[in-house]
Order: C-alpha cells, then structure tokens, then sequence
C-alpha cells in the first residue's frame, strides 16, 4: 500500500465518496453492533448477500454491514439508503420479500417497518422516527452509515480531513486554542475542558509523552464508547493522532475493556489500515510527524477507568490509583507527561478541525458546549444510543426520543452518571443535560449512561444494588473507600432484609460525607452519591422499609408477604402456571393461594400478576 | 517443539507438572511468553493469553511466567488477584455469565440469577459439581439495549426471563 499524502488523500476522498451512496445504486445497511449481532444480524447479512447475488442485482444493490445504528432493542436493524427506510427485527426469513418489495417493487414492507410505541402507527423513514428526529449527531455522525471495517468509507466522509489540516495548516498551539474556544469537555465523566488539558501537557517539557484513549468504559448502563468503536473506530484513531501532534506525542495507547471484543477487533483493523496509508506510524502524511498507537486489554476492574489507576494498569501493575498532584499531565504512564481522553471526546475532535471550534460552541449551553452521546436504556420504550445538543431537558430525553415509559406504568427516577451519580425524580425532569444543572440535582452527567426506572423499581434495592458495585470494585488502597463503602453495602442489605433500624439512615449519611472527603480517588469520592440522591429524594422508602417493614414498590423478597390478595385476585391462574416449583394452588374460578412452605420467593408470581394481588 | 527466541526457558527446560496442562499448552505458553518479555508491562496481556490457553491460571503456571517475564512471583500473583478477568479454579464446560448492569437489574437479571443457580445448584462464581456450568457474574457488557442480557460460551442471549432460561439452558449440556 502506498503511503499517502496530502493530495492523495484528496483525491481519494473523491474517488471514495462517488463510491459510498452511489447514485443508482440501493445500499441495504444492515447493523453488525454487538446488540444486533446477538440478535442474529449476521445470518440476516449472509442472506441478504446470497439473495441479491442470485437475484444478479450485484451492480445495483450493495449489502453493507455497518456499525450499531444506536437503536440497540429493535436489532437486526435495516437502513435502505438513498430512500431512508428504518426495518426493524429483520429474520433471515424476511431477507427475500423485503428485497422484493423494497428494491424491486419500490415499496416499503409494511409489516418490518418501524412501529411507534406511542402511536402505533408504521413509520417508514428513519429521520422521521421521533427517537432520530431529535438527534444532532456529531460524534455518531458515521454511524450506521459507514462500513466500519473500511478506511475508504471513513475517508470518503471526510475522514483524516480534520487530521491533514492539523498536520499541515496549523501550529499545536493553533490545534490547543481551536479545542479551547470549541469548549469541549471530557466526555468521560469529569467534564475537565479539554483543550485546557492539551495545554498542560504541550508546556510540560520531556521528550516522551502519551496519549492514552480510556475505552474502559464501565459505567453499568453506558454503552456510547463501544458503539463509538465499532461504528467509527477511525475517528478516534484520528483524534489521538490530532492530540499526539498537539502535545508533541509519538506513542499512544487505547485502553479497552476486555468486554468489547468486537470493539478491539475493528479498532485493531482500523489502526492496521490507517498505518497502511500511512495516516499513523513515521511520517504521517508526508507532514514529517511521527505517531502510533497500541491497544491495550484491561482485565476487568472497574477503577481503571480512572485516570491514575489506568496508567498502572497500562504499566502491567494493579490498577490502583495514586494520589493527585503530580497530575498526569506532569507525570503519568511510566512518569512521562500523558493526556488521557475519552472515546467520545477523541471523536470529536476531528469535526473541531475541520469546521472550527466555534462551530462546535454553536450548541449547547453556557458551560457545557456542543453535543452529547447518551445510551438510554432501563424501562423506557426506545432504547438505545442518542446524541442531543447539551441543554435538552432530561424529560425530551425520555420521553420524545426515548418514547415514554412502556407497560402503562409510571415513572420513578433516572439514573444518571452510573455507580458514581443519582436518581433524579419527576419534579427535576426538566433538568437540562449540562455538567453544573446536573450537578445541581444530586446526579453527574458521568459518561452517558441513562437509566429510566419505573413504579416497580425499589429504591433502596438500587441504592444497594450501586454499593453492592462499589464496595467490590473499590480497589481497597485507602481506607474510608475500602472499609465505608463495606459498611454502607451492610446498613443498606440490613434495610432490604426488613432488619433496618431508625438510626440507620443517619448513620448511612454520615458515613457517606465522610467516605467523599476522605476518599483518595474518584471511586470513593462518588460512589456515596447514589445512597445520597435517593435518601434526599426517595427518603419515604427508607422510612417504610425501617418502619413498617415494607418495600413499596415489591422488590425486596424479605419484605414480602408471598400472599394472595382475595380482593384483588381474579383468579386467572397465570401465578400458578409461572409458579417453577408449584409452590402455587388454583382451581377455575377459585382465588389462588401460595404455599411459602415450598416457595423459593423467585419472583416469578409477582411479575407474571398482572392485578398486583400479590403482596 | 518450536524454539523460541533467547535462551530464557533454558532454565525452565522441566516444566511442572500440572493435570491440566498438556505438552502443547506449554509449547503455546512458551510462545507467548517468548513474545512479551521484553514488552514493559506485558504481564497483564501475557496472564490473559495465557488464561484463554488453559482456561484459567493454576498457580504452577503463575509460577512459570513469573520466572518467563523474569518479575516477582508476589507481583504476577497481585496483578492476577486483582483483576477480575483472571481465575485460579478450573471453570465449568459452559461459562454463564450474567451481566449485572444496572439497565439488567431494573429489568430482572437478579430472578433469572437466582433461578439458574437454584435449578442447577451452582453459586455465582462457583462451578456446579458435574462441571456442566460456572456461573459468573459481570460487569456491564454494554448491551443494554437487550437488557437483561446472559452470555453462555460465546452466545449472548438478550432479553431473558427468568421462566425461559431453564428451557434455553437445556441446551447446553
């Protein structure tokens, strides 16, 4: 493969771009993410290949796996472009008649078309749906577009632009001041303005410096760094090298969790390709500049997304964290100054080249700029991956493109910011998404994750459920995480067991403020906060599991019953066909009753009542 | 048998014995030690290849790539007891991982838990006696939009229910 240069890359630009959507052509993009590959979108692939190929529409019908689309629950997803249309839930069986009607007939399969859950009605085309129509994609701009696998599609959308000008039109100080003025700041969590990072680590003098990528993303409920990997792994390839010219860096790492492993492999394809036309290795693009990058597997643990912790993992030690100054910026991997970014951020950085930093500042609100990626999920209807301009108020979010709560039932909290932030109730709903509002109302904007909960979700078990998290990933170098974080998961299991006592709430809140100051990493100085947010807001649940030794919302088995309600029982029978161990008696027209000799309190009953007569 | 590059393993000409470790997975091991050790901070990646040759790391093996990487025992040991990725009990013929995310939980991975390890008397983090499942449980797997997610061997299987996953279990003997 030649290396190529500036023109070259021009030139293949335009040659690439004529290829991707050619006219005359249909493009049948069918996603090949992880949730759609689990769903059986590569069998859907290998069909639609065969059948256009035995039907001789090779020429004018091109199948293309692309990376996730973002709209994860409906897997295998369909795109046909230039027309648009959104199938959902395609089976290998479906492949023929779709082909036949949409490609050959022109006409949308009704039956595989998009149904709203609100409406119920078929929409056809993707930008009409309301959960894309509010999007504003920048960092997923490829997504679903593009064949993540291919160089030449990333190029021909502008791909390795942002880099050539960085490279050839601009000065590092030029990259650092056009990061600043675009007021991009670290996706991952923290939200430090990163332009101001790269600053840090251009002054700090040394030969060597790194750039380390975090794609250690494990926020329980946060999936934008995977589907960003594997939709549009170049991007962030070109990002760390735009970085590494900006501080004067030749080495980079991508630290990715070894839970992604389709995510590592089409980063891995994307470096070796991007070295093959010499956009990374000796000499990028004739510039003169030197960068390359490594991937680097975590091996699951939780506090290696934090920025010290990751370095020593990256260093072959256990990933525990050192306290803070010297920052990494001064001294990070092996005591070289280093700037750690975030997926996400990285893959915005080559729009910010190309059209500016003030374009990226064009959105969003007065501290929080431009765009950011959420992966909603939990109880809402449509789940998935979404970017909105900073400022959206949460209730768009869940409920215009998250499309409401589904089953009729009501919503209880979000979850924001994962194991390090809080539920947020109705009445703070129309909270914009900005790093301070966010703030302002016990949750972090952390990397993205939502998680909506409905009326069946208890509390107090979620706040169990979070410290339960903690409590095992806290890596145990500093005391008040290693030992308060234990005994809040206590206080907390003492609670849901119906053994709660009234001073245990005080106590939880103490020891909470104490394990925030004291902690010495942002595991510990977080991981109370979501103990915090539901005592502030869901206090009541607290008080009737201590008090009346009840979980309202009928999750906590120890607080339960196992009874019948006559009253409310309609004697349909379905507790006692679900029932595994038959544990439950029934006749017709008789009301049901449990036997708790031979229950084993699996739930199952509950869930499969429609009535709520059991308590 | 395949010679490596340096002369390192000419110490460790006498491997240990070890029941779960045949000829061939010392050959490979050799190979992937003879490939990292001039790598700084290799030991974690050389643990993981390792890890996927034997299907977990017996302390006889630690032992040997802490000789191989030319590091302290203590330090392979800490690096392997730290990560969770790294066993050092042998694991059952189908790993069941659960995946314990939060969009899982508040939709019910904790039921479908409790059922496949009351159905086939196997603790979470535990292998079942015949060896048939190892059930772990995980960290997000980021596939969210399936939630409750399981993954058995390499199948990830969306949207589980507690009252399905016997059935589907079944299927893997």
């Amino acid at each position: 493969m030649v290396k190529l240069s500036v023109d070259g890359l021009k030139k293949l630009q335009e040659k690439a771009a004529g290829e991707l959507m050619k006219e005359g052509r249909t493009d049948l993009l069918i996603c090949g993410g992880t949730g759609c590959h689990a769903t059986g979108s590569i069998k859907v692939i290998d069909v639609a290949r065969n059948e256009v190929k035995a039907r001789g529409l090779e020429n004018t019908v091109k199948v293309v796996e692309t990376g996730c689309n973002g709209f994860c629950a409906l897997g295998p997803i369909m795109v046909v472009q230039p027309e648009g249309i959104f199938y959902e839930k395609i089976k290998p069986e479906d492949v023929p008649e779709l082909i036949e009607s949409q490609v050959l007939k022109k006409t949308p399969l009704e039956r595989l078309l998009f149904k709203d859950p609100v409406t119920k009605k078929r929409i056809p085309r993707q930008d009409d749906i309301p959960f894309f129509h509010n999007q504003l994609p920048r960092a997923l701009r490829n997504k679903g577009i593009i064949n993540p696998e291919s160089i030449d599609d990333y190029i021909a959308r502008d791909g390795y632009k942002g880099l050539a000008k960085a490279l050839t039109e601009m000065t590092p100080e030029d990259i650092i001041e056009q990061m600043k003025i675009s007021g991009l700041r670290g996706r991952g969590g923290a939200g430090f303005p990163t332009g101001i990072k790269w600053g840090f680590a251009r002054q700090s003098p040394g030969d060597v410096k790194y750039v380390l990528c975090n794609a250690d993303e494990g926020d329980p409920g946060a999936f934008m760094d995977r589907s960003i990997l594997e939709a549009d792994p170049h991007a962030v390839v070109e990002g760390m090298v735009i970085a590494a010219k900006a501080i004067d860096s030749h080495r980079g790492y991508v630290y990715c969790r070894t839970e992604y492993p389709l995510a590592v492999k089409r980063l891995g394809l994307a470096i070796k390709d991007a070295r093959e036309h010499g956009l990374l290795g000796k000499d990028i693009l004739g510039s003169g500049f030197d960068f390359d990058v490594e991937i680097y597997q975590g091996a699951g643990a939780f506090v290696c997304g934090e920025e010290t912790a990751l370095m020593r993992s990256i260093e072959g030690k256990r990933g525990m964290p050192r306290p803070r100054p010297p920052f990494p910026a001064h001294k990070g991997l092996w005591e070289k100054p280093t700037i750690l970014n975030n997926v996400e951020t990285f893959a915005n950085v080559s729009q910010i080249m190309i059209k500016g930093g003030t374009w990226y500042a064009s959105v969003g609100t007065e501290t929080s700029k431009g765009t950011k990626v959420f992966a909603i999920s939990g109880d809402v209807n449509n789940i998935g991956l979404v970017e909105v301009p900073m400022g959206t108020p949460l209730r768009e979010l869940i409920y215009d493109v998250g499309g409401g709560i589904p089953r009729k039932r009501k919503f209880k909290a979000v979850q924001l910011g994962g194991p390090s932030g809080g539920c947020i109730p109705e009445e703070h709903l129309d909270t914009p998404v900005d790093f301070e509002e966010i703030a302002k109302v016990g949750a972090i904007m952390g990397s993205g994750g939502v998680i909506v909960m409905d009326d069946h979700t208890c509390m107090v078990d979620m706040a169990r459920f979070f410290m339960d998290f903690i409590q095992d990933e806290s890596c145990g170098k500093c005391t008040p995480c290693r030992e308060g974080t234990r005994r809040l998961q206590e206080l907390l299991v003492k609670i849901c067991d119906g053994r709660g006592e009234p001073e245990d709430i005080q106590k939880m809140e103490e020891l909470s403020y104490v394990i925030k100051e004291s902690s010495l990493c942002g595991l510990g100085q977080t991981g109370p906060n979501p103990v915090l947010s539901t005592l502030r807001y869901f206090r009541n649940e607290y008080e009737a599991h201590i008090y009346e030794k009840k979980c309202p919302a009928k999750r906590c088995v120890n607080l339960l019953d196992f009874e019948v309600n006559p009253e409310l029982c309609t004697m349909c029978g379905l507790c006692f066909k679900a029932c595994p161990v038959d544990a439950v008696a029934w006749k017709k027209k008789e009301v049901a009753v449990i036997d708790k000799e031979i229950c084993i309190k699996c739930m199952t009953c509950f869930d499969k009542c429609k009535f709520g007569a059991i308590f | 048998m395949q010679q490596q590059k340096g002369d390192w393993h000419m110490a460790l000409s006498i491997k240990p014995e070890h029941p779960d470790i045949t000829e061939q997975m010392w050959v490979d091991i050799d190979q992937i030690i003879a490939d990292h050790r001039n790598t700084p901070g290799a030991v974690i990646t050389v643990l993981r290849m390792s890890q996927d040759v034997v299907g977990y790391l017996p302390l006889e093996m630690i032992d040997y790539i802490s000789y191989g990487l030319n590091l302290p025992r203590s330090s392979v040991y800490g690096v392997a007891s730290f990560y969770s990725l790294f066993s050092f009990v042998p694991k059952g013929r189908h790993v069941i991982k659960i995946c314990m995310g939060t969009a899982c939980y508040v939709k019910g991975i904790k039921e479908v838990m409790d059922r496949i390890s009351y159905t086939f008397k196997v603790a979470e983090g535990e292998t079942s006696e015949d060896r048939r499942f190892s059930l772990e449980s995980v960290r997000c797997l980021g596939a969210c939009g399936l939630a409750p997610v399981i993954v058995i061997g390499h199948d990830t299987l969306g949207d589980v229910k507690s009252d399905k996953i016997i059935d589907i279990l079944e299927n893997y003997q």
